[in-house]
């Protein structure tokens, strides 16, 4: 009998569940989604463990009312209905009010391919791009999640914390946002982002390139881009498990001063009215090892 | 000029008048100094000389628009110098023609955008009572602002999980394009809030509704105006 990993969800349950023990000022705000995961720490802390119902408004709303009242709220549900339903309360709820939040999700780009379009959330990071002060945490394994938390709760800036089904074999990254090498060569700088590591590790076997992960796309390291990018020619490539090109802008910043050549490689914006496992989809967009591969290969 | 310590509602309504704060709407929006001046004058706990005190009570205007109200009752109470009305908008002013909590003293929430006031009411009732203050929240609406569902998503939590430190203010001047056929309070009531309807000019009523104890859920008041 195999015992299943532990999900990013259960991480991520088990963490905030201690974090509400020890810390008084954090409260957990739910939309039903998760609920479930949260009977125990409801029944002890009923004050700061809420479940407004499916409100996505009321959610951010009350996260963000948590905030004025001094506590750091943390908000969950699925992501499309947390960042996209719910984006003007994002934008309106925290930031302009002089506060912040942690928004936790799940679902991320094609977690639920059975339930398909309406629960994809490829454009999440995107749409954080466009508010200022939110940090963005895209664990690639379930033992990433606790340091990203505390990160993210012991902290007076926004954070948006990705949680997702596909993941790495192993973590590779703490919470210090730093580029994690992995291999090294020179004809490319391969930055995989959360969980499209193994793949992109298998993709670029017997290439010379270097492979450095994050689970911290905002703020991207690019102090470490830029020592990594000298190395190789100023060429670039991003594997991201959302939106293709959500982080070409960060990139191109970074190196503005340099003749970048950059490839962004991503969830593509075609609505693929498809169905499968998340495995299919990884396939359709081109996100598996062999995609990952054909694109580098043309590239290079 | 007045003495915060004995401004009167007189005072708050020439100090509205005197701050037209957007050219776009030239009638001055003062029918909601009613409840305001109310409130700021005798339900509030709310030190004006200690305005962030974490135990104070918290009004929060969701409906941002029009408010001159808002600003002359703060200027009356002596949040912030009644010059600033003169300049209200200009582009070093701390007041705009919606306000911005980080602008303005005595500004609890940014508002502007309708239909983000009353949500965000109950994070902070909820959150007032996860710390262990008795603080009050009150969050005036106009009625055509509960044509935005977010406040109907915030009026059935509320009043499912009895969220006693919240009270709702209506200013209904019977501006929602569609109505409220039955009338604006049955929404709350029905959703299992106190709720009673009065004429916002009778300040005495609005002091007993805003006063009222509801110690078992939720509480709205309707003021109601034909300005």
């Amino acid at each position: 009998m195999t015992t299943e990993p532990k999900t990013m969800r259960e991480a991520w349950t088990e963490h905030t569940s201690a974090l509400l023990d020890v810390n008084p000022f954090l409260a957990l705000v739910l939309a039903d989604i998760s609920d479930d995961y949260f009977t125990e720490a409801a029944a002890k802390h009923p004050g700061r463990v809420v479940n407004v119902g499916i409100r996505e408004q009321l959610l951010v709303g009350t996260a963000g009312g948590l905030a004025l009242a001094g506590l750091r709220p943390m908000a969950h549900t699925y992501a499309p209905f947390l960042v996209e339903r719910a984006f003007e309360q994002v934008k309106l709820d925290f930031g302009h009010q002089g506060t912040s939040g942690v928004l936790v999700s799940v679902g991320a780009s094609y977690d639920w391919a059975e339930g398909s379009f309406t629960h994809f959330s490829p454009r999440d990071v995107a749409l954080f791009d466009t508010l200022p002060g939110w940090r963005v945490f895209v664990p690639g394994h379930a033992d990433e999640v606790p340091a990203l938390l505390d990160s993210a709760v012991d902290s007076t800036e926004g954070a948006y914390v990705r949680l997702s089904l596909r993941h790495n074999a192993a973590a590779h990254a703490g919470a210090d946002g730093d580029l994690v090498v992995l291999r090294e060569g020179s004809r490319a700088t391969v930055i995989a982002v959360g969980p499209l590591l193994d793949n992109t590790l298998a993709a670029t076997e017997g290439l010379d390139v270097t492979v450095a992960y994050t689970n911290t796309p905002r703020p991207l390291d690019t102090a470490g881009l830029r020592d990594l990018a000298s190395r190789t020619g100023n060429t670039v490539v991003l594997v991201e498990p959302y939106l293709e090109g959500t982080s070409a802008a960060v990139a191109s910043e970074a190196l503005a001063d340099r003749p970048l050549r950059l490839l962004s490689v991503g969830v593509g914006r075609a609505e693929l009215r498809r169905y499968g496992t998340a495995a299919d989809h990884e396939h359709l967009h081109g996100l598996d090892a062999q995609g990952i591969a054909a694109r580098l290969k043309a590239f290079l | 000029m007045m003495s915060a310590m004995n401004a009167t509602y007189e005072d708050a309504l020439a100090l509205a008048r005197r701050s037209v704060s957007d050219v776009r709407y030239p009638v001055v929006k003062t029918y909601t100094l009613d409840p305001i001046w109310v409130l700021y004058d005798r339900v509030l706990r709310i030190d004006p000389q200690r305005p962030d005190h974490p135990a104070r009570d918290r009004f929060l205007l969701s409906k941002g628009h029009g408010p001159s109200a808002f600003y002359a009752v703060l200027a009356a109470k002596g949040f912030f110098p009644e010059t600033w009305l003169d300049s209200i908008a200009d582009v070093d002013s701390r007041l705009g023609s919606h306000p911005d909590r980080t602008l303005v003293p005595g500004a609890e929430i940014s508002a502007g955008s309708l239909g983000h006031g009353l949500p965000l009411g109950v994070g902070l009732a909820l959150g007032l009572r996860a710390k262990g203050y008795d603080s009050q929240v009150y969050v005036l609406v106009g009625d055509a602002e509960l044509d935005e569902g977010s406040n109907h998503e915030a009026i059935a939590y509320a009043g499912a999980t009895g969220l006693a430190n919240l009270h709702v203010i209506v200013a209904d001047n019977d501006s929602a394009s569609h109505g409220w056929p039955g009338g604006v309070a049955s929404r709350f009531s029905v959703n299992g809030w106190a709720a009673s309807t009065v004429d916002s000019t009778d300040h005495d009523a609005l002091h007993a509704s805003l006063t009222e104890p509801h110690p078992d859920g939720p509480r709205a008041t309707v003021a109601v105006t034909r300005r």
